[in-house]
């Protein structure tokens, strides 16, 4: 069982984000770049497959400096093969471009399954999952929260609104769009991390710049007036406190 | 000619999902009134009177088993077939485990341009403009719906439901299914969502915990909060992800909608997803430090103060006020 699971890196939300002087896209000049949690979710589901089935696990990393940490990172979580795909990415992040970055290099590895979270949150132009899937002419099926192999295909959860889920059969080869892993992403120690930069390997792709026809043109990027809605409580801890008793109490809450 | 906006109806278990209602709204906000049509796309098997509530202006219908329940694999090319015969100015589906599983597929299939998780469309002079939200909600962005044929996949907010239902059915004009051979994904069943000990869709009180609440120990403390105002605990996505509360108690897009008196999210920045599930409540208060989450834009009252800081303080001041 061969699983590749290709990931991105997206801007850290922890951060406050800032616009460029073009105000068409974000500035990125100073701001920290981390995995795509559903990515994460995605590896962590590798993971768990390997566990049970012995299945070989390769990440496939595209794009900026912070690609090598995460793939690194990955090898200490268990991941068997890492590749990284140098290429000039187009900005904003694209995913028609990713998908047929990653689609080529996918064709040559013949997995029996991608994984790849089911979105990200700078994707304006969609989620990379079901273009890949077109691309390399297998299934898809996304909001995944659980996988079980068989012979030739497998039986994911896929999720529905309301808590429902549903049970789907999927043919082999295909592409799983992961919402969760069926346990939480785990977590690895930095020394692991550190001992897998010295003996893991990164196989280093360079491809062209890629296609990456598909998406909008965006005329206005801007911060919705978040403020202009709630009526801030400010003092402090105490005073705060006060405040929000003081509105149960109108409101008929106590 | 006018323009021809399409939708692509969501049905589920014989009930049409509200969301197809926004999207009829969504497009007939994106098509000139009396020069452009609004078209329903509705995949389905006995199901030709689905959209009949529908604000729609005809109803392309097609008919298999296969279709009776969604599968990516059988919609596709369904769709596809559809798109390159009517080539619309636009195609709306909605953002969802529906419309997200197929629209990328189309769009790669295709050649069509896809804009994703859309808010809203209008006309301005010739053209269609969008507003999409990216970064979990924390940036908008505006532009020119691209040509020839858009794909969109659109978020519920901007739109009610009610906008998008008419009076009278449209038109059902029948189309003749492909052949739908050899499909690779397969419906078995669906499987109703565990029941949890308390029901949160039906409780007035929600004290709400997202990542903010930083460890699993630190429920305890919104516990306490919940039995201070005979309230009821519930969570974002991350919280339930970590195993921290059941999926009985996640609230927004994959899990529960709900619509109490009291909505009080702790360390929730606001995420489109969601957003979605709780927007209606009657009182929403934020509570997180980050000035900028999209939380602060929907509540009523925001406070930026860290939730494990102010958890113990207002636990006790709720009980003293209930006591005094």
């Amino acid at each position: 069982m061969n699983v590749v699971v290709p990931v991105k890196l997206v801007p850290d939300l922890v951060e406050e984000l800032e616009i460029a002087p073009s105000g068409v896209e974000l500035d990125t000049t100073f701001g920290r770049l981390v995995l795509n949690e559903f990515d994460e979710h995605a590896l962590e589901q590798a993971l768990l497959l390997k566990e049970r089935s012995g299945a070989t696990v390769t990440v496939l990393a595209a794009g900026p400096e912070g690609a090598e940490e995460v793939l690194y990172s990955a090898a200490a979580k268990g991941a068997d093969r890492l590749v990284r795909i140098g290429a000039d990415l187009p900005r904003p992040a694209n995913s028609h471009a990713l998908a047929r970055l990653f689609g080529a290099a996918i064709r040559e590895m013949a997995p029996d399954l991608v994984l790849i979270g089911v979105q990200a949150h700078d994707s304006l132009d969609g989620p990379i999952g079901p273009m890949l899937a077109e691309g390399l002419g297998m299934p898809y099926v996304g909001y995944v929260s659980g996988v079980t192999l068989a012979d030739g295909c497998c039986t994911v959860r896929k999720e529905y609104p309301g808590g429902m889920t549903a049970e789907v059969e999927v043919d082999l080869p295909a592409v799983l769009g992961i919402q969760a892993a069926e346990q939480p992403p785990r977590y690895v120690a930095i020394s692991k991390v550190r001992q897998a930069m010295k003996e893991a390997t990164i196989e280093q792709r360079t491809a062209a710049e890629p296609d990456a026809s598909g998406a909008a043109a965006v005329s206005r990027m801007y911060k919705p007036e978040t403020g202009q809605r709630a009526i801030m409580i400010e003092g402090d801890i105490e005073a705060v406190a006060s405040g929000l008793v003081d509105i149960f109490r109108e409101q008929g809450l106590l | 000619m006018g323009n021809e906006i399409f939708l692509v109806v969501e049905h589920l278990r014989g009930q049409l999902r509200e969301l197809s209602y926004t999207l009829a709204a969504a497009a007939r906000a994106a098509s000139r009134s009396g020069e452009d049509r609004v078209t329903a796309a509705l995949l389905g098997h006995g199901a030709e009177h689905l959209a009949d509530e529908l604000d729609v202006d005809q109803v392309l219908y097609v008919d298999h088993p296969a279709l009776a329940e969604f599968t990516s694999d059988a919609y596709r090319p369904v769709l596809v077939g559809l798109i390159e015969a009517h080539r619309p100015r636009a195609v709306l589906f909605g953002d969802t485990t529906i419309g997200a599983d197929v629209a990328g597929g189309i769009s790669a299939r295709l050649g069509l341009p896809l804009v994703s998780g859309c808010l809203a469309l209008w006309q301005e002079g010739a053209q269609i403009q969008y507003l999409c939200k990216v970064y979990a909600g924390k940036i908008l962005v505006e532009g020119e719906l691209p040509g020839p044929t858009a794909l969109v996949t659109m978020i519920p907010g901007a739109y009610r439901p009610e906008q998008g239902r008419a009076a009278h059915p449209a038109e059902v004009k029948s189309v003749s299914a492909p052949t739908l051979e050899k499909l690779r994904v397969r419906l078995k069943g669906y499987v109703e969502p565990e029941v949890g000990d308390v029901d949160i869709t039906r409780e007035p009180i929600l004290i709400s915990v997202g990542r903010g609440i930083q460890r699993q120990d630190n429920i305890e403390l919104a516990q306490e909060l919940a039995d201070a105002l005979a309230g009821t605990v519930c969570a974002s996505r991350p919280v339930v992800d970590h195993g921290w509360l059941p999926t009985s108690r996640l609230v927004g897009k994959s899990g529960k909608m709900v619509k109490p008196k009291l909505y009080l999210a702790l360390g929730i920045s606001g995420a489109p997803e969601h957003m979605e599930g709780m927007s209606e409540s009657e009182l929403i208060i934020g509570v997180n430090t980050d000035p900028s989450a999209p939380i602060f834009g929907i509540a009523r009252f925001g406070v930026g103060v860290d939730v494990l800081d102010l958890l113990p303080v207002l636990s006790e001041k709720v009980r003293a006020a209930k006591a005094g």
